[in-house]
Parts: C-alpha cells; sequence; structure tokens
C-alpha cells in the first residue's frame, strides 16, 4: 500500500512537471501552428537565469523574475525572428526553432561553462512535507505540484474569462476576422510565443533545482514533451494535461514491474537460459525499459489514433 | 670551384662530429598524450577533476623530469561518454601522430577503445598506441578481452567487490541486500559479480532486489528508493558513480531511507556533498585511497596543495600511475616506441602514494592496496579532512594489503614481436 501510494504521488509530481513544460508548446501550437523546437531551451535558459537570480537575490525573486525574462527573450525572438521566416511556411519556422536550440544551448555553455551549476532548494523547501507509512514526501515536490496546478487554473481563467484571452480563443480558430475587427493579432501572437516560452521558463525554475541544472537538461526533456503533445493531441491543452499525467505515472509505476518476456515464457513452462536465442530482448524487464516506454506509446498513438487523446487538429 | 686542404679538413670534422653526436644523445622528444573521456555531459565535473589531475602530474612530470629529457603534451579530446564519439576522437589523435591514450570513465567506451586499438596497431605496424586505462573496471579488460595494448591503473570490479563483500559478510545484521547500477557493462558485471561473492560467503543474505537504470538520464530516483523500501531492503549495494550516485542518495534522503549503503565511488565530486550529515555511518566504500588514508609527507602535501589549486578534492590516483609509471617506462628504455614502453611497463613496480603498485604482466591490471572506509564526521584523529568542506569525511576500517587484493585471470594475452 505504501509503495502504491508513494509511487502515485511520486508519477503525480512528475506528470504535473511534464505538463508545465508542454503547456507552452501545446498554446504555441495551437495559436500559431509553429512547432517549437527551442522550447525545451527556454525551459533550460529558464533554471540558469533562476540560478543566477537567486544567488544574489534569493528563491523567490528568481520565481518571480526569471520567468518574465524567459518570456521577454521569447517575445524577441518572435517578433524579430520568428515573424521574418513566417512568409516562408511552416517548414521555415520549424527549421529556424530547431537551430535556435543549438544557439541557446551554446550562449549557456558560453555564459555558465559546461559543468552542472549548483542551483539547490531553498532552505525553507527543504525536508518533508509529511510521512506515509514509513516514506517521507518532500515539500518541494508538493511546491512543485501546486505551482503546475496554480499556473493551469490561472491559464484557463485567462483564456475563459479575460477579454485578451477571448481574442486569443478568437485568432485560434479565426485570425483574419479578428484582424478586420481592429485587433492587432500580430500582436497577440507575439503575447502567446512570450507566455508559452515563459511558462516553459518557470518549469524551468521550480524543475531545475529538484533535478540537475546542466547543459544536457533540454535534450533530456525536449523529446519527451513532444511526446506529450502528440499523445494529448496537437492544440489541446487538456489533453496535454492527461498525456502528461499518464506518461508520469506510467513511467514511475513501471519502474516497479520486473516482468518480462523470459519470466512470461517462464510461466507457461518455457524455461529462458542465456544460450537461448534472442535472450538479451527476452530478459529485458519493463523496469529496466521504464524510460522508454513513453516512446512506446508515442509510437502507438501514432498507429491507432493519430490525433492523439484529444486532438482537435490534424498534425 | 677549388677547395682548399683547409676547408676539406674542416668539413670532415664537422660532418663527424655531427654525425657523432647525432647517434650518442637520445632525441629530447615532446611525447603528446590524448586525453578522451566525457568532458561535457553529466560526467563534466568528474573529467574535469581528472583532467586537472593530469595536467598537474604532466607538469610535474615536465619540470622533475620524470621522463629524462623528454616532455610530455597533453591534448584533451570530448568522447561524450559515447563509444562512438570517443573512437572518432581516437581517430583525430592518431592522425595527429599520438601514441599515448588516456581514458577513464565508461566501460562501454572503453570495449570499444580496446577493440578500435587492437585493429589499429594490426594494421599500422610501427606506429602501435597504447592504452591507459585509469577508472573502466569492467573485468573483461584483464581477463577474455585483455590485450598487450592496454594498461589498467584501478582495481577492477572482481578486487574491489572481493574487498567490499569481504566486509558486508562480517555484519551479521545485514539480512536483504538490494542491488541497484547502471545498465552498461560495468553495472551488468558488477550486479553478476555481487552475486557470486555473496552466495558464496554469506549464503543466508537474500538478494531482495536487481535493478538496472539507463546510465546518466534518470534524474529522479524516486521509483527506485520505493521499490527498494517495499522490498525491504536493509543494505543496497551499488556501482554507481557521478551524477547516478549523487541523484541516488538525494532521492533516498528525500524519502527519509536509512539503509546501509556499500559502494564502490562515494567519493567522486557530488556524492560527500549529498551524503552529508544524514548518512553518516551508514556509508561504507571499497577504493584505493582517500585523504584520510595516508599521513606521510607527499600525501599530505599533495591534499593541500589541489585543494588550493584547483577547489577540489583529489580522487583520481590512477592518474598518478599512469604518468609516473609511463615516465618511467621511458626512462629506463631511453625510447618513446610504444612496443619497447609497453614491455618495461610490464612487471614494473611503482612507489605511489597509497604505497607500492605493480603493472601485472600477465594481464596488465595494476596491483594495488585497497581501503574499506566508513563516512564518519571529522573528529581530528581517524578522520583528519573532509570531503568538500561538509565537514564529514572517510575513515579507513580496514586497509587491504597488496598481496590480498590479487584476483585470477584468464588472459591468454598474445604479444607482438619485441
Amino acid at each position: 500500500m505504501e509503495f502504491v501510494l508513494i509511487t502515485l504521488l511520486n508519477g503525480l509530481s512528475y506528470g504535473l512537471l511534464l505538463f508545465m513544460m508542454s503547456s507552452g508548446l501545446t498554446l504555441i501550437f495551437s495559436m500559431m501552428g509553429v512547432l517549437n523546437f527551442a522550447h525545451a531551451s527556454f525551459y533550460m535558459l529558464g533554471a540558469y537565469l533562476a540560478y543566477a537570480i537567486s544567488s544574489q537575490f534569493g528563491f523567490w525573486p528568481a520565481l518571480v523574475f526569471a520567468p518574465l525574462l524567459v518570456g521577454l527573450a521569447g517575445m524577441l525572438v518572435e517578433r524579430y525572428a520568428l515573424r521574418q521566416v513566417q512568409k516562408y511556411g511552416h517548414i521555415s519556422q520549424l527549421l529556424f526553432t530547431f537551430g535556435l536550440s543549438y544557439v541557446m544551448l551554446e550562449l549557456v555553455q558560453l555564459t555558465w561553462g559546461r559543468v552542472a551549476v549548483p542551483y539547490l532548494i531553498p532552505a525553507g523547501l527543504n525536508g518533508a512535507l509529511f510521512t506515509l507509512y514509513s516514506t517521507d514526501f518532500p515539500i518541494y515536490k508538493a511546491f512543485m505540484m501546486a505551482v503546475a496546478l496554480t499556473m493551469l487554473g490561472s491559464i484557463y481563467l485567462l483564456l475563459t474569462y479575460t477579454r485578451i484571452g477571448l481574442i486569443i480563443q478568437a485568432a485560434l480558430t479565426h485570425p483574419d476576422m479578428v484582424e478586420a475587427l481592429g485587433h492587432n493579432v500580430p500582436r497577440v501572437f507575439m503575447l502567446v510565443f512570450g507566455g508559452g516560452c515563459a511558462l516553459a521558463g518557470l518549469a524551468g525554475v521550480v524543475g531545475g533545482n529538484a533535478f540537475v541544472t546542466e547543459p544536457g537538461m533540454a535534450a533530456t526533456v525536449g523529446s519527451i514533451i513532444f511526446v506529450v503533445i502528440v499523445v494529448g493531441g496537437m492544440g489541446s491543452l487538456a489533453g496535454s494535461f492527461f498525456a502528461s499525467l499518464l506518461i508520469g505515472i506510467l513511467v514511475t509505476y513501471a519502474v516497479a514491474l520486473d516482468y518480462s518476456l523470459a519470466s512470461l515464457l517462464g510461466k507457461i513452462g518455457l524455461i529462458v537460459t542465456p544460450s537461448t536465442p534472442g535472450f538479451a530482448v527476452l530478459n529485458l524487464t519493463i523496469a529496466s525499459s521504464a524510460q522508454i516506454l513513453p516512446y512506446v506509446l508515442l509510437i502507438l498513438v501514432l498507429i491507432f489514433r493519430p490525433k492523439g487523446l484529444m486532438g482537435k487538429r490534424e498534425g | 670551384m677549388k677547395i682548399n686542404t683547409a676547408q676539406k679538413v674542416f668539413s670532415t670534422v664537422s660532418l663527424t662530429a655531427a654525425t657523432l653526436f647525432g647517434m650518442s644523445t637520445a632525441h629530447a622528444e615532446t611525447i603528446k598524450i590524448a586525453y578522451i573521456d566525457a568532458v561535457t555531459g553529466p560526467f563534466a565535473p568528474l573529467i574535469k577533476n581528472s583532467t586537472n589531475t593530469l595536467q598537474m602530474y604532466v607538469e610535474r612530470a615536465n619540470k622533475e623530469h620524470w621522463a629524462g629529457d623528454n616532455t610530455f603534451e597533453l591534448i584533451v579530446l570530448d568522447g561524450k561518454a559515447s563509444p562512438q564519439e570517443s573512437l572518432q576522437q581516437l581517430k583525430i589523435a592518431s592522425d595527429q601522430g599520438v601514441r599515448y591514450i588516456i581514458h577513464q570513465v565508461g566501460s562501454g567506451v572503453a570495449l570499444a577503445l580496446v577493440d578500435a586499438i587492437n585493429k589499429f596497431n594490426d594494421r599500422n605496424p610501427g606506429k602501435e598506441i597504447v592504452y591507459f586505462n585509469g577508472a573502466s573496471i569492467a573485468p573483461a579488460l584483464t581477463n577474455s578481452k585483455c590485450s598487450f595494448w592496454h594498461f589498467r591503473f584501478d582495481g577492477n570490479t572482481d578486487m574491489k567487490m572481493d574487498g567490499i563483500t569481504n566486509t558486508l559478510a562480517k555484519d551479521k545484521n545485514i539480512k536483504n541486500v538490494y542491488i541497484i547500477g547502471q545498465n552498461y557493462a560495468h553495472g551488468q558485471e558488477f550486479s553478476k559479480a555481487a552475486k557470486e561473492m555473496l552466495a558464496a560467503k554469506r549464503p543466508d543474505i537474500k538478494i531482495v532486489g536487481d535493478d538496472l537504470h539507463p546510465i546518466g538520464t534518470v534524474k529522479d530516483f524516486s521509483p527506485y528508493i520505493a521499490k527498494i523500501k517495499a522490498s525491504g531492503a536493509d543494505t543496497v549495494l551499488t556501482g554507481n558513480w557521478g551524477q547516478d550516485l549523487v541523484l541516488l542518495v538525494k532521492a533516498a534522503k528525500d524519502a527519509g531511507l536509512k539503509t546501509n549503503f556499500y559502494t564502490f565511488y562515494a567519493y567522486f565530486d557530488g556524492t560527500p556533498t549529498a551524503l552529508g550529515a544524514d548518512a553518516a555511518d551508514r556509508v561504507k566504500m571499497v577504493t584505493n585511497w582517500t585523504n584520510n588514508a595516508e599521513t606521510d609527507a607527499a600525501n599530505t602535501e599533495l591534499i593541500k596543495t589541489y585543494k588550493a589549486r584547483y577547489g577540489q578534492d583529489f580522487e583520481f590516483l590512477s592518474n598518478e600511475g599512469i604518468i609516473g609509471m609511463l615516465s618511467k617506462a621511458i626512462k629506463q628504455t631511453k625510447s618513446t616506441d610504444t612496443i619497447k614502453v609497453a614491455y618495461a611497463l610490464e612487471g614494473m613496480k611503482f612507489n605511489g602514494l597509497s604505497g607500492e603498485i605493480e603493472m601485472r604482466k600477465a594481464d596488465h591490471q595494476i596491483q594495488e592496496p585497497m581501503y574499506i572506509v566508513t563516512w564518519t564526521k571529522v573528529n581530528g584523529t581517524t578522520v583528519k579532512n573532509d570531503s568538500e568542506g561538509t565537514g564529514y569525511g572517510w575513515r579507513t576500517d580496514l586497509k587491504i594489503p597488496l598481496a590480498d587484493s590479487v584476483q585470477p585471470t584468464t588472459c591468454q594475452m598474445v604479444r607482438p614481436a619485441q
């Protein structure tokens, strides 16, 4: 029982972090049709900026200002670069963001070096929140979950109840009409791109000190967030929410499953030994392949339900 | 043109003198050494430490003429902990005429390098490359895959596992052991050796778990910690190193897991800080050196100056063996030819920071004393120096003399003509 509950909590916190990272990407894609390959790089930038700010001013100013700075960077990228490339089509924008990810990686390495930086959890958030049976659940994981849920709630309220949110929703499907009504649609796009990047930056601020802040962190999460938005459905925020929770829980529980094809065959009487052909594959347990399960899910979704769990647009 | 007698005499004398000079003095060469390792990536701080250590020893060797008139030049290449990348760097190095390669971490990379160097040496007689392995401890490299061109300067898995399981076996309170490792050559060999040796020494101990996780990619070990808790283990036995050990220890601390940890590499950068006060007296390690192991002048001076200069704790003892013994071999043979140097290294004894070590001729495995140490608070007597400024350090429980750490080998080495 202890194991099931603790693993559920761990899975949820990992899933919510994934959601924080991928929500921005979903918004940008549903708004502008641009698949931002540099999204994970903005996540990394958020973590490094938070490290820089927190070493001078503390964690809480970093929590506020680092996402704003990343959002500002995103807006500048959209206004002065992405918009110019837009006239050449979606593929060009995609290639541009792909190149941007490499440039951002090198800039980060030039500024902060190639070694991980000691961006640590603030002293006030260290320690256990509660003890379930005999396992402590860290305060910081609960904090990450709280930030993610607050963020989800705020985006939802923003999009449904504010004027700018209504304009964004309208520009999603009828950009020309919205422009004809006198709204500055390019500026809306710039704000959405900046907002999406700010969300990634916020994920970096809270995730960078729980996991390691190093130049490789963008590459590690980059592919997972694409899995999330494909499985959830391109363009659907709710879809990416459920997909990230699903992947978070799946990966976390999979670690506990020591079953392999070999053990399955063993149950029906076929003993597998090291000399059996294909032993290496048969002996692979679910636990040791836990980290690649999201990609297996991606392939299954693309084969059987390409529009994702709750997708609104075909890729 | 008439050449008079004086000119003839002069030219003969000078030509003879030049020839004699050329024959009698040895060339003072600059010997290039390439260090191929994971300079970027999750293990970068470790490799930075290793690079600093190598540069320090190369400087010292050049200043104090360890290799006679010859000097060393160190070239650092980024293998990114990937066999393909490291082989590319090997090609770059060999194209530059480098004949000595050093590499530390990653048995997967080591196996690829040994294979590539064997093939290169077969195809390029006269340009053979020698490979110094500082930390890849998969036993195969000095058993079934042993090579004349490979020299290992760190105790292999069997040697270390023997030492640590002897200590583990003595503790009658240990009943359930959980083995966790990185899913590559080292982690797999570690698990195999652990199960064999524990079954032989303490058949009553239950192995309640045996996990392999992808190397350098898992950032959140809490699912594994939950699994360890659920298994009822009282001891975790792991060969994890670098970031994989730091994050494992961090996750254990976060979840309040209070098992023993028996490790190989808990002294590498980052892990002492993660252990901290919380892990006092619960973590044991088998190693070839700590900063509390020996108290002679050479050790004391090194510990102080290394920390002052580089801001990191000295860890890579194998680099002392590599540069020290290579220099000695070059001085002895008065040559930089790799075959002669390799033959000189076989059976060579060397006095290092941990005492006398010997490069065994049969399999090119270094034979060295080892220490079983426990993580505990600095007390000024048994634990004088701390690690990474934590106030805690390694107390030597037992020094295993060289003779007791010897393990058998199945190596059938093929040697080239001398």
